[in-house]
């Protein structure tokens, strides 16, 4: 497990950029960066990463990004790697594309699956948080149940679709999740990721506050709801071996899981959640954990 | 040129197909990195890519990806990366490639495109006509058409020179009709390997992210307005946009500099690098076209001659940037242009067609243009098509009857019983 002591000290994020005050996405950018070190390419669609990018003319980051249109992550991804391949750089640099829940779950879905299946040697790397935030909070593939967009203004009917788990599919050698409240964690898993050739995933909740309705004071609290109520657990799958991050451990007893609710309440987007969807998150919750415990003790 | 060397280059002849000439052009251009999808009738030219890969003649990367769009996307970011890049598309394919069009253009990355035409759908349709090549017209590349394999081995060393050159950093397409030419058989003389490095030497590209030491973003946001910091002074996407379209009307200087340098390495040219002229001299008549349709105006002028018509053919090779200069200073004299065009430009006429009228605006004592549209969806174009249409057009300007109303040439209504 990495100490806070063992996390590279030197920035990749030039100070003032233009991100919402409390976005959870900046902070997992900044640890991701401090993770891959300056051997290190971005592709970045368009997102409100585009946002923390800057203007032409002003680069952000320490390390080079190229943008790219919205559908195109994993293709992008796969041009750089060719690239240094046939200029036999491509073990020395790490090429990462960082994405949005909507350019990769919905729009980008079609290329990250191609650029995994053709094992591209990248990270993927995927900020959820969980609606078209850049473009005003519309409803994306990635939204929860019952939560308010733009575009669900009676919340979302329909549940949130399983991205690590259509990556997991794909048979590649890397996938995790994480969450913007625990950067060690993070830190650990793209510091892992880097070490492994093929195409890695890596599926990170990251919290929005004016998206999900909240004090942007509360971006950590919240982020540590989401583990702690069981919604969003930590894990990795290496060579198709489920491993529980020690974050989530306590999650495998039911009784240390606090309720749902909780997790609801700190958010606008859930106020006109019902009874009944409360009851279906609970079942989910439950049955995402027997899975959980059923892999790790198979 | 001495007899010897004449005989050594004929023993480098050899016959093959549109398609295969663009693919050895891209192994002699040494290419580092393709990516294509497949689409008839543009996929010989990736499957023999893929052959002279596993043969060990061109170590380059080849990437298979999932659809034209990610092709296009992957090709923009290796070409952002440092590598010599190349593509081959069709219709639909383009179509698809679409956003990564203007994309390719905006960065400045010199990308080709090889584009073995086809209609565009609906209806479905795999055969012949310009109207993808047209759609391409207005996202800032280079337009290269091609009128035979020997024209297509050629233009893709020029295009990769001319889309690398500082002054132009272009992408440029190169288009040849589909098969019609990529799929016929023609003899096509083949350069050695050392010419070819010597006209066209390696890229020295201008992004090349592969050079960490030095930190870019690339394509991020641009404002409405100019943005001044103590840091530097950034671009609007306006002055991007100017930037753009002054390297275009720059590239025409460029474009024949390199192609009168590949004419004089080599021995082949294309009349002036923008168009080809044929039985011209004395010709107060123009018929104007490009790829196929030239092919067949020529196999009908001297018939038109012995009718005693001054005509000749112009053959448009650069459709963008359009050479208005050049054209305007051909044609001003002239007094009947006939244009036939492989595409709609739906809604108005053929596209050559009013190109043409655009780029004589102003001339004093103007030429007669009259257009016709042939061949739409690989319908056979016939010289008897040709023949009317310059008929009509002379009928026309006798009468002096100016009309843009669009007619056309091999349309078969009178066969279709249910239409009245």
């Amino acid at each position: 497990m990495v100490n806070v002591m063992d996390v590279r000290e030197e920035e990749f994020i030039n100070p003032g950029t233009r991100m919402c005050s409390g976005c959870a996405m900046a902070l997992i950018y900044r640890i991701a960066l401090k993770a891959l070190g300056p051997k290190t390419i971005m592709t970045v669609p368009a997102s409100c990463l585009t946002v923390l990018h800057g203007m032409q003319g002003f680069c952000t980051t320490k390390v080079s990004v190229l943008h790219t249109p919205f559908a195109t992550t994993g293709a992008s991804a796969s041009g750089i790697v060719a690239s240094l391949e046939e200029k036999g750089l491509a073990d020395d640099i790490c090429v990462v594309a960082f994405a949005g829940d909507g350019g990769t779950a919905d729009i980008g879905i079609q290329a990250l699956s191609g650029a995994v299946e053709r094992g591209t040697n990248f990270i993927y790397a995927c900020y959820d948080n969980e609606a078209y935030m850049n473009t005003g909070v519309q409803r994306s593939g990635s939204t929860p149940l019952g939560a308010f967009t733009a575009t669900t203004p009676g919340g979302k009917i329909r549940a949130k679709k399983n991205m690590p788990k259509i990556l997991e599919a794909h048979g590649i050698p890397y996938v995790g999740t994480a969450n913007g409240s625990y950067p060690l964690d993070l830190y650990e898993k793209f510091q892992k990721a880097r070490e492994i050739k093929g195409a890695k995933y890596i599926h990170i909740l990251s919290a929005c506050p004016p998206g999900w309705g909240y004090d942007p004071k509360d971006t950590i609290k919240i982020g540590k709801l989401a583990n702690d109520t069981g919604f969003w657990p930590l894990y990795e799958i290496i060579n198709g071996k489920f491993i529980l991050s020690k974050d989530s451990k306590k999650n495998l007893d039911p009784s240390k899981r606090k309720p749902i609710e909780e997790y609801f309440n700190t958010q606008k987007r859930f106020n006109k959640i019902s009874q009944k969807e409360i009851e279906v998150y609970r079942k989910y919750i439950d049955d995402l954990w027997n899975e959980i415990k059923n892999r790790i003790e198979s | 040129m001495t007899q010897t060397e004449i005989q050594d280059k004929e023993k480098n002849i050899k016959i093959m197909t549109g398609n295969h000439a663009a693919a050895y052009a891209y192994m002699q251009s040494r290419v580092g990195v393709v990516s294509a999808y497949p689409i008839t009738p543009q996929s010989p030219v990736v499957e023999k890519i893929s052959e002279y890969i596993r043969d060990g003649k061109l170590k380059a990367q080849f990437l298979l990806v999932e659809s034209e769009h990610s092709a296009a996307a992957a090709c923009c970011a290796a070409s952002a990366t440092g590598s010599r890049v190349g593509t081959a598309t069709s219709a639909h394919g383009l179509m698809l490639m679409y956003e990564m069009l203007p994309w390719a253009a905006g960065t400045r990355l010199p990308i080709v495109i090889n584009l073995a035409t086809r209609s565009c759908g609906a209806p479905w349709s795999i055969w012949d006509d310009h109207s993808d090549f047209i759609a391409a017209r207005d996202v800032g590349w280079i337009q290269f058409m091609c009128e035979d394999n020997q024209e297509i081995y050629d233009t893709n060393f020029q295009a990769f020179k001319i889309a690398e050159d500082p002054r132009v950093y272009i992408p440029t397409i190169v288009a040849y009709d589909g098969y019609l030419l990529s799929h016929t058989l023609m003899p096509v003389q083949l350069e050695n390997q050392e010419d070819i490095d010597d006209f066209l030497p390696p890229l020295n590209h201008h992004i090349n992210l592969s050079d960490i030491s030095q930190v870019k973003g690339v394509g991020p946001v641009t404002t409405p307005n100019i943005i001044k910091r103590e840091e530097g002074t950034a671009p609007g996407y306006f002055e991007f946009r100017y930037a753009l379209q002054k390297a275009l009307e720059n590239s025409i200087d460029v474009i024949k500099e390199v192609h009168d340098e590949y004419a004089a390495k080599f021995g082949r040219s294309y009349g002036n690098g923008l168009f080809k002229t044929y039985k011209t001299e004395d010709a107060d008549t123009i018929i104007f076209a490009m790829g196929s349709v030239s092919a067949q105006v020529r196999t009908v002028i001297e018939k038109l001659r012995d009718e005693g018509l001054k005509i000749g053919l112009v053959t448009l090779r650069l459709f963008r940037p359009f050479p208005v200069k050049y054209l305007r200073e051909f044609l001003k004299n002239k007094k009947n242009i006939v244009v036939f065009d492989r595409a709609i430009g739906y809604g108005y006429e053929g596209v050559l067609c009013y190109e043409l009228k655009a780029a004589l605006y102003g001339v004093k004592d103007p030429p007669f243009i009259k257009g016709f549209i042939v061949g739409l969806g690989g319908r056979d174009v016939k010289g008897d098509h040709i023949i009317e249409g310059v008929h009509r057009a002379f009928d026309l300007s006798d009468k002096g009857e100016i009309t843009s109303e669009t007619e056309y040439y091999g349309l078969k209504l009178d066969e279709l019983d249910f239409l009245d």
